[in-house]
C-alpha cells in the first residue's frame, strides 16, 4: 500500500467536520449534505478495505506504525483484523444512516452534523488503534460528541441523561487509564503497544488487579449488570441518530476492549475472573429481559433489551472458547444492525405520532403498514429468528459456551436459553401492543413514508437477511482472527 | 434428479419473492401462480417416492463451518419417511391454496395470505428434507413464524393477535428445551447430522443418561409443536386464524412436525426405555384428555382443534410404545381427513357466517358436497371400517394389544369412543335437524372450494390401504418408511379391531340418541353432571392455572426488577452523584474558610514581593491554557498530516 488507508478512513470525518464548520451561516442547511458525502466516502473506503482484506489471514492488516512520542515508546499504530473489520464497516454504515435519519434536524444543524462526524472518527479510532495511548484518546474522544448530542438535541430529561452518561463512563475510563499505566510499568516491556504487550510478564496476582480496573472501564461501556443504569436514560433521551450509534457502536467498544485487551494481555486474570463475568452476564440477560416486560416507553424497552443482548455477548467472551467469542463478535455486529434498525424505526414512528408510550400507540399495522412491517421484521431479527442474522450470533455463543465442558458453563447456557424465551415474550408483546389492535394516539394525519426513510432502512435489511442466510463468510473472517488472538 | 431435490423448497421461495414484489398489484394472478407452484411441488414429491423406491435413500451435505472437531453441516436428505411427508405437505398445501382462492376472495390482504402460505410451504419442505438437527431447528422456527403470521392474519381482532403471540411463545418454551437437546447431541457427537448422531448413540461407550436426557429434551420441542399436554393450550386459540390455515398448519402439517421429529429420531428414542415411556405417557394422556374437552365445545373449529390434539397424542403414544410405522401411518391418514374436516367446516362457516354449532342445523340439504365429504372425513376420524382412519387406528390398537400394553390399549379404545361421539355430535347438530337463524340462506360453496373437499375425501380412504394387513409388500408403507429393515406386515388382530369398531359405533349411536334432531342446550344436562360439564367446557381451567402460577408471578417479578433497578441500582448511582456534590460543597467551604485563608495570608506577603516581578507576567491563567492547548493541537495535526501524506 502506498498510502495509509486506515488513517484516511479515521480522519476523513474530521475533514468533513472542518468543512461543515466552515460553512457560512446562510448555508447551514448544507451541513447534512457535507456529512452525508463524507460518511458515504467512509463506507466506500471501508468496503474497499473489506474486499482488499486477506480473509485467509487472521493477523493485523493495513498496519501503520510510526513513532509518536519516542521517550515512552508511544506509537501511532493502527491495524485491522477480522475482529475489528465487521465493526469498522458497521460504524461507517450506521454513520450514514445516522445522518439520513437526522435529515430534518433544524436546530443548529451545523453543530449537529459536525459532532456526528467527530463521533465517527472517535469510534473508528477505537477499533483500529493498536497503541494504548492512542486507543485511550479515541475512547475519550467518543464521549464528548455523544454528550453534546444527548444534551442539546435530546428529549425532555436530556440534561440529566447526558451528564449521567458522561460522568459514569468517564469514571470507568479513568480507572481503565490507571490500568493501562500499571500494565505499562509492570509489563517489563516498557511499551504501550497492544500487540507487543501480549508477551508481557505480569504476575498473576497483579493481573487480577489490573483486570478489575480495566473491567470497570469496559463493563460500564457494555454495559453489564449492575453498571447499566446510564444506558436506559441515555438511550431514551438521545436523538435517534444518537441512540442508533450508542446501541450500534458505543456499547461494542466495551466488549471489544475485553476481546482485544483483557483476554490477550491479561490471560491469567481473564481465566480467574471468567466465572464471575459469566454470572453477571447471565444475570444481565434475564434481568434485562424481565425489565423489558414492564417498560412503558418503546425506546426504554429497546434499551433494556440491549442489556439482555449484550449479556449474551459477554457470556460468549467470558466462556473463553473460540467458537463462543466468534459468536460474540458476530453478535456485536448483528446487535448493532438490529438494534440500530429498531431505533431508526422507532424514531421514524415518533416523528409521526409524537409519542413513544406503548399505551398511546397501537394499530400501526393499519395506520402505517410500512413501519409496522419493518418493526416486526427487526423484532423477529432481535429475538433470534433463524434465517435472520440474530440467530447465528446467539447460536454460536451458546454452542461455544456449552462446549466448555464444565457443568458451570452448561448451567449458564440453560439459563441463557430461558432468556431467549423471555426475549420472544417481550418483543412479541411489544409488537402486539404497538402494531396490532387499535390506534390510540392523538395525531391522526401522518406524513407519508419518504424515500429517505426507505433508503435508511434498506441497507440494514439486506445485511440482516444476508448474514441470516449466509453467515459462513463473516464467521470465517472473525474466527480466523479469534483463534489467532487467543492462540488456539 | 436426486441432486435436484432442493428444488422442492426453492420453488415456493421463488413464489414468495415474486408475490412479495408483485402480489399487491396483481392479487388474483398471485393466488393462481402460487397454487400452480404448489402443484409442481406435488408432482416433484410424487417423483421422490419413485426415486426413493428404486434408488434408496440419498443425501446431499455441505460443510459450512468447522471448528475443531465440530462441523456444522447443511444438507438435504430423502428417505421413505421424507418422501411420505413431502407428499402430505405438498398435497394438503396445494389443496389449501386452491381452496383459499375461493375462501379468502373478499379479504383486503388476499395477496398477503398467499405470500405467507408460500413461506410456510417452503419452510415445511425444508424441515422434512433436513438431514441434521440444526437445520431442522431453523426450519422448525420458521414454520413457527409462519404460524404466528397466519394465526394473527386478522390482527385487528385482539383475540387473533393474542392467539398468535400465545402460539409463538408456548411453542418457544418447548423449543428452548429442544435447542439444549440439540446442543447435547451435537456436543457429544461432534455433528448434528442424523446419521452421525444415531451411529454415535448406538455406540457402546455412550451413557444411557445422555441418550435419555437428549431424547426427552428433543421431545420438549415436539410437545410444544404438536400441542401435547402441558403445552397444548395454544392450539385451540390458534383457531383465530383463517380456516384454511387451520387445515394446513394446525391440523395436517406443522403440528405433525413434532410427531415427525420423534419419528425421525426414532433410532435415538428407541435406545432409551425411559424416553419412550415418557413419549407414550404424554401422548396417551393428551389423547384422552383432549378428547374429553372436545365433547363439550360448541365452536366447530374448537371441537376439531381438540380432536387434533387428541389424535396427535394418539400418534405420540403409538411411537412411545415402539410402533413407529403405526404412528407415522396415522400421521399420514390423519393429515388428509383432518384437513378435509377443517376445510369442510370452513365451507360451513363461509355459508352460515358463524362458528357456533348451536346456530347451525339442517345444512345437509343446502350443501350436499360439503356435508357428504364432511361425513366421510368424520367416519375416517372415527375409525369406521374401510376408511383410512380405520386402518391406521387399528394398526396402533392392534400393536398395543399384541404387545400386551393393555393400559394404552384401553386408553386408545376410550379415546376412540369419545372421538366417534363428539364428531357425530357435530354432524347431527350441524347437518341435520332444523335450520337455525343463520343457516336459512346457506348455500353450497363455489367449485374452487368443493373440489379440494372431494379430493381430500378420496384421500381420506385410499392411503389407508397402504398400511392394511393384506397389502402386498410392494406397496406396503411398512417397507417404505421403515428404518430397521422390513420384517413383514403387521398381522391382523381380530379382537382389538372388533372392539374398536364396536365402541366407534356405540359412540355414533349415543350421539344419535342425544343430538339427532334435538337442540343442544345446557338444560338438557342434568344437575349431577353439570360440574363435570363445566370443568370440561372450561378446558380443565388450564389457561387460568397457568395465568395464576406462571404469568402473574412472572409479571410481578418483572415489576419488582424494574422498581429495584430504578430505586436500588440506579438509586445507588444517583446517591453517589449526590454525595459527590455534597462533598465538593463541603470542600468548597473548607477551601474558602481554611485553605484560602492561609493562602490569602501567604498571598498578601507574595503580593508585595510580586509587585516587583509583575512586568514578567502579562496575561491571566486562561490565556496561558489557551496557548498551551493550541500548541498541542497544532502539533498533533502536524503529526497527523506528516503521518498521512509524507512518508
Amino acid at each position: 500500500m502506498g498510502f495509509n488507508i486506515l488513517s484516511i478512513l479515521v480522519f476523513l470525518p474530521i475533514l468533513g467536520l472542518i468543512i461543515t464548520i466552515a460553512l457560512p451561516k446562510s448555508a447551514a442547511g448544507k451541513a447534512k449534505i457535507v456529512a452525508l458525502v463524507f460518511t458515504i466516502l467512509t463506507v466506500i473506503i471501508a468496503s474497499y478495505i473489506w474486499f482488499a482484506f486477506d480473509k485467509t489471514n487472521g493477523s493485523m492488516q493495513f498496519v501503520e506504525k510510526y513513532n509518536w512520542i519516542q521517550g515512552v515508546n508511544i506509537y501511532y499504530h493502527l491495524g485491522i483484523d477480522g475482529i475489528s473489520l465487521p465493526i469498522v464497516f458497521l460504524t461507517c454504515v450506521l454513520s450514514v444512516l445516522g445522518v439520513l435519519v437526522s435529515w430534518n434536524i433544524d436546530n443548529k444543524p451545523k453543530a449537529f452534523f459536525a459532532l456526528l462526524l467527530l463521533l465517527q472518527t472517535g469510534m473508528l479510532g477505537v477499533f483500529v488503534s493498536l497503541d494504548f495511548i492512542l486507543f485511550y484518546i479515541f475512547w475519550e474522544l467518543v464521549l464528548l460528541p455523544m454528550y453534546f448530542l444527548i444534551g442539546i438535541w435530546g428529549s425532555s430529561r436530556r440534561l440529566y441523561a447526558s451528564i449521567k452518561f458522561f460522568i459514569y463512563t468517564l469514571f470507568g475510563s479513568v480507572l481503565m487509564l490507571v490500568g493501562i499505566l500499571i500494565i505499562f510499568f509492570k509489563s517489563g516491556i516498557n511499551s504501550f503497544d497492544m500487540l507487543e504487550l501480549t508477551k508481557n510478564s505480569i504476575a498473576p496476582n497483579t493481573q487480577n488487579w489490573i483486570f478489575l480496573l480495566m473491567f470497570m472501564g469496559f463493563a460500564i461501556k457494555v454495559p453489564m449488570f449492575p453498571l447499566h443504569t446510564w444506558l436506559p436514560d441515555a438511550h431514551t433521551e438521545a436523538p435517534t441518530a444518537g441512540s442508533v450509534l450508542l446501541a450500534g457502536i458505543l456499547l461494542k467498544m466495551g466488549a471489544y476492549g475485553f476481546i482485544r485487551i483483557s483476554i490477550p494481555i491479561l490471560p491469567y486474570a481473564s481465566k480467574s475472573w471468567a466465572p464471575a463475568i459469566s454470572i453477571l452476564a447471565v444475570i444481565g440477560i434475564i434481568y434485562g429481559a424481565l425489565a423489558c416486560l414492564v417498560q412503558k416507553d418503546v425506546k426504554r424497552l429497546i434499551a433494556f433489551s440491549s442489556v439482555s443482548h449484550m449479556g449474551f455477548v459477554m457470556l460468549g467472551i467470558a466462556s473463553l472458547n473460540p467458537t463462543a467469542i466468534t459468536g460474540s463478535v458476530l453478535q456485536m455486529f448483528n446487535h448493532g444492525c438490529i438494534t440500530g434498525m429498531l431505533f431508526l424505526i422507532i424514531g421514524m414512528i415518533y416523528d409521526r405520532t409524537h409519542t413513544r408510550q406503548i399505551s398511546e400507540l397501537g394499530g400501526l399495522a393499519n395506520k402505517m403498514p410500512f413501519f409496522a412491517g419493518m418493526l416486526a421484521f427487526a423484532s423477529f431479527a432481535s429475538l433470534g429468528l433463524p434465517g435472520l442474522s440474530g440467530f447465528w450470533g446467539e447460536f454460536l455463543i451458546l454452542f461455544g459456551t456449552f462446549k466448555n465442558h464444565t457443568t458451570f458453563y452448561q448451567v449458564m447456557v440453560y439459563i441463557a436459553v430461558f432468556g431467549i424465551v423471555l426475549g420472544a415474550a417481550y418483543l412479541l408483546w411489544m409488537l402486539q401492543r404497538v402494531i396490532f389492535g387499535e390506534y390510540k394516539g392523538q395525531v391522526q394525519e401522518f406524513r407519508k413514508v419518504s424515500a429517505v426513510d426507505i433508503i435508511t432502512l434498506i441497507p440494514l435489511i439486506i445485511i440482516i437477511i444476508f448474514i441470516g442466510v449466509y453467515p459462513s463468510g463473516m464467521v470465517n473472517i472473525i474466527a480466523g482472527s479469534v483463534s489467532k488472538l487467543i492462540g488456539m | 434428479m436426486e441432486k435436484f431435490i432442493w428444488i422442492i423448497p426453492v420453488l415456493p421461495i421463488f413464489g414468495f419473492i415474486i408475490t412479495f414484489f408483485f402480489g399487491k398489484k396483481f392479487p388474483k394472478a398471485a393466488s393462481v401462480f402460487t397454487t400452480v407452484i404448489l402443484g409442481a411441488c406435488v408432482l416433484l414429491s410424487m417423483m421422490s417416492i419413485f426415486i426413493v423406491n428404486s434408488g434408496g435413500p440419498f443425501e446431499i451435505t455441505k460443510n459450512w463451518y468447522v471448528t475443531g472437531k465440530y462441523s456444522i453441516a447443511m444438507g438435504f436428505a430423502a428417505d421413505g419417511l421424507t418422501a411420505m411427508m413431502l407428499n402430505v405437505v405438498s398435497i394438503v398445501s396445494f389443496l389449501v391454496h386452491l381452496y383459499s382462492i375461493g375462501y379468502m376472495h373478499n379479504d383486503s390482504r388476499f395477496w398477503m395470505f398467499f405470500l405467507y402460505l408460500q413461506l410456510f410451504s417452503a419452510s415445511m419442505f425444508g424441515l422434512v428434507l433436513s438431514n441434521n438437527y440444526l437445520q431442522l431447528y431453523i426450519f422448525w422456527e420458521l414454520v413457527g413464524l409462519c404460524s404466528y403470521l397466519l394465526i394473527g392474519f386478522w390482527y385487528e381482532k385482539k383475540s387473533a393477535a393474542d392467539a398468535a403471540k400465545k402460539a409463538f411463545l408456548t411453542t418457544k418454551i418447548g423449543d428452548a428445551g429442544m435447542l439444549i437437546g440439540i446442543f447435547l447431541l451435537f456436543f457429544n457427537t461432534g455433528s448434528a447430522v442424523f446419521k452421525d448422531v444415531f451411529n454415535f448413540a448406538a455406540g457402546p461407550e455412550v451413557s444411557q443418561g445422555l441418550i435419555t436426557a437428549s431424547a426427552i429434551l428433543l421431545f420438549c420441542g415436539a410437545i410444544g409443536k404438536s400441542a401435547q399436554f402441558p403445552l397444548h393450550i395454544w392450539l385451540p386459540d390458534a383457531m383465530e386464524g383463517p380456516t384454511p390455515v387451520s387445515a394446513l398448519i394446525h391440523a395436517a402439517t406443522m403440528v405433525a412436525a413434532g410427531v415427525y421429529l420423534v419419528g425421525r429420531s426414532f433410532p435415538l428414542f428407541s435406545l432409551s426405555a425411559t424416553a419412550m415411556q415418557v413419549v407414550a405417557v404424554v401422548g396417551a394422556f393428551t389423547a384422552i384428555f383432549a378428547a374429553t374437552i372436545a365433547i363439550t365445545q360448541n365452536d366447530i373449529k374448537k371441537v376439531l382443534a381438540y380432536s387434533t390434539i387428541s389424535q396427535l397424542g394418539y400418534m405420540m403414544f403409538a411411537l412411545g410404545m415402539g410402533a413407529y410405522v403405526a404412528g407415522m401411518f396415522h400421521l399420514l391418514t390423519h393429515a388428509f381427513f383432518k384437513a378435509l374436516l377443517f376445510l369442510g367446516s370452513g365451507s360451513v362457516i363461509h355459508a352460515t357466517g358463524t362458528q357456533d354449532i348451536r346456530e347451525m342445523g339442517g345444512l345437509f340439504k343446502k350443501m350436499k358436497v360439503t356435508a357428504i365429504t364432511f361425513i366421510i372425513g368424520t367416519l375416517a376420524l372415527a375409525g369406521f371400517p374401510l376408511t383410512a382412519g380405520f386402518f391406521s387406528k387399528d394398526y396402533i390398537l392392534g400393536f398395543a394389544y399384541a404387545q400386551n400394553k393393555y393400559i394404552f390399549f384401553i386408553i386408545g379404545i376410550i379415546t376412540a369412543f369419545f372421538t366417534a361421539f363428539y364428531m357425530f355430535r357435530v354432524i347431527f347438530v350441524v347437518f341435520f335437524g332444523n335450520p337455525k337463524k343463520d343457516g336459512i340462506h346457506a348455500h353450497e360453496s363455489p367449485k374452487v372450494m368443493t373440489i379440494p373437499l372431494i379430493i381430500l375425501a378420496v384421500l381420506s380412504v385410499v392411503p389407508g390401504y397402504f398400511g392394511a394387513w393384506f397389502i402386498s409388500e410392494r406397496f406396503s408403507i411398512d417397507k417404505f418408511i421403515s428404518f430397521f429393515g422390513f420384517e413383514g406386515q403387521e398381522p391382523l388382530h381380530i379382537i382389538p379391531m372388533v372392539i374398536a369398531v364396536l365402541v366407534g359405533l356405540l359412540g355414533i349411536l349415543i350421539a344419535f340418541i342425544l343430538y339427532f334432531g334435538k337442540p343442544i342446550t345446557n338444560k338438557k344436562i342434568s344437575k349431577w353432571i353439570y360440574p363435570l360439564y363445566k370443568l370440561l367446557h372450561n378446558k380443565y381451567y388450564i389457561d387460568e392455572i397457568y395465568g395464576f402460577i406462571i404469568i402473574k408471578p412472572l409479571m410481578k417479578l418483572a415489576e419488582f426488577i424494574n422498581t429495584f433497578d430504578r430505586v436500588v441500582v440506579d438509586g445507588f448511582v444517583n446517591f453517589i452523584g449526590k454525595l459527590t456534590v455534597i462533598f465538593s460543597r463541603a470542600v468548597d467551604i473548607f477551601d474558602i474558610k481554611a485553605v484560602d485563608g492561609v493562602v490569602n495570608k501567604v498571598a498578601d506577603v507574595t503580593y508585595l514581593s510580586g509587585k516587583k516581578l509583575r512586568l514578567l507576567q502579562t496575561g491571566n491563567t486562561s490565556s496561558y491554557l489557551a496557548i498551551m492547548f493550541g500548541a498541542v493541537a497544532i502539533f498533533v495535526i502536524y503529526l497527523l498530516i506528516k503521518v498521512i501524506f509524507i512518508r
